[in-house]
């Protein structure tokens, strides 16, 4: 495993530019948001006048030039201090590492369902191109995919909490239920299967896709005829030489996503009131609470990073001719 | 000017009939309270600080008025329109430089320690006056608190103070605090601001971020057997769909302050169980208006003003934009205010030719393209009905010549681009009218003190004949002088049109038929809900 190691040594390192590109970046797109958060303060408290505006401003440090401000948060960021949180009023590591498991939870579950039914089912359209199964799961596929879905997660809020009251309606979790170990767990689930549901439908159509396409590719190529000549089984070929084949463009498609993950979350997050980053992330742009943006973008991006990683050493796996030049440079 | 003589309680139930023509009348017979229960309400934000005697707003008071108490509350039938809470009696001085309030025997904080006037006194003196954003300006001239014993509160001003100002100011902005929590801290900052300790019905007993608040049964409540609720949970619902589905899914038993879009109302009103309530909102009536920047050249002249007042057609923005769930607005003063609304004051009918002719007397004709001039539209972004009436108000300009070109920013954006950098021709703005109109209406027409100061007069405009009477309002006494004062005012502002007032609105509670004792008071959503009950 000395080439992974290799490999993971140097992202990591070249990550480290990334997050700084990504911290000044935010920096001055915030900066050029009209309006500060005392602005988007005194709006939901009804207003005060000038001097209480100048005290505030003073207090929360709004009061000093943008470089002074951006410079004083790398310092405190480089001591792993994300500083306090304008609109919470609290440190804002804690708050994001509270919210953080949520839509990990979320994202992680869909993600994984969509890949898994995804892919297979994309094995079961790409094993027969133009069968009928295969027009069938495309065309179901399409329709799926052009669904927004905060309307899937509204359409199914609507059938299966209004209507029938079979699942829970919103939030992670019952609340102040007084829940402990496995009757906790069970309820999450619960809570889980109608927002992880709106989304793995709509993921699970790109998988499916991703998935048939690189069958039909492959399909056509030399050592699959060679295969089918040798007189091997079709089950045989199918698994063994297209499907593995076929599965690289969506790994690299799992590590794209991982980018994606909060802004899908955003979504979904307020239609199914499930405190989680991407509402976190809403609110704070709505009150112009730059250091708590700031942390969650900075915990982000590690993470996308993170997860990038974990993508390029199981590509690296599937298929050996990947990352080695990079590793050997 | 004739003086006003129905009856307080009259109008308001007018009004409220009026308010409510589209809702269903809730039973009126008394049934025997059911104790216990945890009442789930939808929350659609999460006040940064809770402290209602610091930030006076409803989305403070909405939680914290259950926790922490006024010295007294509206009511539909009490004298002068007030219930009493921590004080029972109140008194004013023929001078005007003293109030006594008695207070309530018997009262405890949740922590165990005694109620005491040296609390009052502390709150007043330590931050109604200096911190609190109404109590800034209505306890400007208070100067000290005596406490000759533990139950009686003297209140002396520097300069005479009219009794009728604090009176109508007790419910929104006398929160009493306990002095032993936060004498000697750095009050802005004190942890009791977020985990709150009050004599209210209700102890406060978790925050959990992004979920929820519970509060819980103040088994020491000096209310004989209140409250009847076990637990009031307000569960955090930022989406405006969750609400109305949550409500139907039966997740949650009620949602205030028009949680549930009005658009939702007709049919959310059909489901069974679930009843649309207009009552409860009377004493903090929004009111929706048309700000004007008295800089920009044309605006400044008085024909243009006017112009703009004829093209606006009030009725079908309540029935279009509010869907019914509003008033035409006559005046600065709500019709839900009796005690100061004047029903004489000067009116403009909707009646565009009137409007043409006007602008052309004003002096500015149409152009080929037939514009007379472009404005910049700012629509305050805090309620759909205030974006709406944008878009609406862009049509009603269109039709007498009038380009206006609207800009939608978020609420910051918002907020500095009209009360700090003055942005703007036109805004649509929601302010509310508290039960006085020196606590939150006649900051939008006097002569601006201080630049930047947030919902005040944004517009540059100064009239000096309106700043005296606002003066002379504002140390006025006697309650008739003052009230009549406050009369002249609305007639000098209708007729000078510092600010154009289109409608005014109520909010709307959704509620499932099991919850009880709803809406009883003008203040329902932000008073202390110990009266009210669900079906077991």
């Amino acid at each position: 495993m000395h080439r992974a190691g290799k490999l993971v040594l140097r992202r990591l390192v070249g990550s480290i530019p990334v997050l700084l590109i990504v911290l000044v970046g935010t920096f001055f797109l915030l900066e050029l948001a009209s309006g500060d958060a005392v602005d988007a303060y005194l709006v939901s408290t009804g207003g005060g006048d000038a001097a209480l505006v100048e005290t505030l401003r003073a207090n929360w440090g709004l009061d000093q030039s943008p470089i002074t401000r951006l410079g004083l948060y790398l310092w405190n960021v480089l001591h792993l201090d994300f500083g306090y949180s304008v609109l919470l009023n609290r440190p804002i590591l804690t708050v994001v590492l509270e919210r953080l498991p949520n839509t990990l939870l979320l994202m992680g579950s869909a993600v994984a369902l969509s890949f898994g039914i995804g892919s297979l089912l994309g094995i079961a359209a790409g094993s027969r191109p133009g069968s009928a199964r295969d027009r069938l799961l495309s065309i179901g596929s399409l329709a799926l995919y052009a669904v927004p879905s905060f309307w899937l997660g509204l359409v199914l809020v609507v059938v299966f909490s209004v209507q029938l009251r079979w699942l829970p309606l919103s939030g992670i979790e019952t609340l102040a239920s007084g829940k402990a170990g496995l009757d906790r767990a069970l309820d999450i689930i619960r809570h889980l299967v109608l927002p992880v549901g709106a989304l793995a439908l709509i993921y699970l159509a790109l998988y499916l896709r991703l998935m048939r396409a690189g069958m039909v590719e492959v399909w056509r190529q030399d050592f699959v005829l060679a295969a089918r000549a040798k007189g091997l089984s079709r089950r045989r070929i199918v698994w063994r030489h297209v499907a593995r084949n076929a599965l690289l463009p969506l790994v690299t498609m799992l590590g794209l996503q991982s980018a994606t993950m909060l802004g899908g979350s955003v979504v979904i997050e307020s239609v199914f009131s499930i405190p989680g980053l991407g509402r976190l992330a809403q609110e704070a742009v709505s009150g112009r609470d730059t250091p708590l943006l700031m942390g969650i973008i900075v915990i982000s991006a590690v993470l996308v990073i993170l997860t990038n990683l974990i993508v390029d050493v199981v590509y690296a796996f599937l298929d050996p001719r990947v990352g080695a030049s990079e590793a050997s440079a | 000017m004739t003086k006003f003589l129905v009856s307080r309680r009259t109008l308001l139930g007018a009004t409220a009939a009026l308010l409510a023509s589209t809702a269903l009348p809730r039973a009126a017979f008394a049934q025997d309270a059911v104790k216990g229960g945890r009442l789930i309400v939808a929350a659609d934000s999460e006040p940064r600080n809770l402290n209602p005697a610091i930030v006076a707003s409803n989305g403070v008071f909405f939680i914290a008025s259950k926790v922490i108490e006024p010295l007294a509350e509206a009511s539909f039938d009490g004298e002068n329109g007030l219930a009493p809470r921590l004080a029972t009696a109140w008194t004013g001085s023929e001078d005007g430089l003293s109030a006594t309030f008695t207070l309530r025997e018997g009262v405890t904080w949740h922590d165990g320690k005694p109620f005491t006037s040296e609390d009052v006194a502390f709150s007043a003196l330590n931050v109604w006056k200096p911190l609190q954003n109404l109590g800034r300006l209505v306890f400007a001239n208070l100067e000290a608190v005596d406490t000759p014993d533990p139950l009686t509160a003297i209140f002396r001003f520097s300069k005479p103070t009219p009794f009728q100002l604090i009176r109508n100011a007790l419910p929104a902005t006398t929160s009493v605090l306990p002095k032993h929590l936060y004498e000697g801290t750095d009050i802005p900052e004190n942890p009791a601001n977020a985990q709150l300790v009050g004599t209210g019905p209700f102890k406060f007993t978790e925050y959990k971020p992004g979920e929820y608040y519970l509060l819980s049964r103040n088994e020491t409540y000096w209310g004989e057997s209140e409250p009847n609720l076990d637990e009031i949970l307000y569960r955090v619902l930022p989406d405006r769909a969750a609400a109305a589905g949550a409500l139907e899914a039966e997740e949650i038993h009620l949602a205030a302050f028009s949680a549930v879009p009005l658009a939702d109302l007709a049919r959310i009103g059909e489901v069974e169980g679930i009843e649309v309530i207009s009552k409860g909102y009377e004493g903090l009536t929004y009111q929706l208006v048309v700000e004007i920047n008295h800089r920009t050249e044309q605006l400044a002249n008085l024909k243009v003003r006017q112009a703009i007042a004829h093209a606006i057609d009030k009725q079908f923005v309540v029935d279009t934009i509010f869907l019914g769930y509003a008033t035409a607005a006559t005046g600065i003063v709500p019709q839900n205010a009796p005690e100061f609304y004047n029903p004489e004051t000067p009116q403009y009918a909707f009646d565009v030719d009137k409007a043409n002719a006007l602008l052309d007397e004003a002096g500015y004709p149409r152009a080929a393209d037939g514009n007379r001039f472009t404005l910049r539209l700012l629509p305050a972004p805090y309620f759909n009905e205030t974006r709406q009436f944008g878009d609406y108000l862009r049509q009603a300009l269109a039709e007498i010549g009038i380009d206006a070109q609207i800009a939608n920013n978020d609420s910051a954006a918002h907020q500095q681009a009209v009360y700090t950098d003055h942005a703007f021709d036109l805004a649509i703005a929601p302010p509310v009218f508290r039960g006085d109109p020196a606590i939150s209406t006649t900051i939008l027409l006097r002569t601006a003190t201080a630049e930047g100061v947030p919902f005040s007069n944004q517009g540059g405009y100064s009239n000096t004949a309106l700043d005296t009477l606002i003066d002379d309002a504002l140390i006025a006494v006697d309650e008739e002088e003052r009230t009549a004062l406050y009369n002249e005012v609305q007639v000098v502002a209708a007729e000078d049109l510092p600010l154009i007032n289109v409608a005014e609105w109520g909010f709307i509670t959704v509620a499932r038929t099991s919850v009880h004792n709803v809406s009883n008071n003008p203040r329902w959503a932000v008073s202390n809900w110990s009266d009210t009950w669900i079906d077991g």
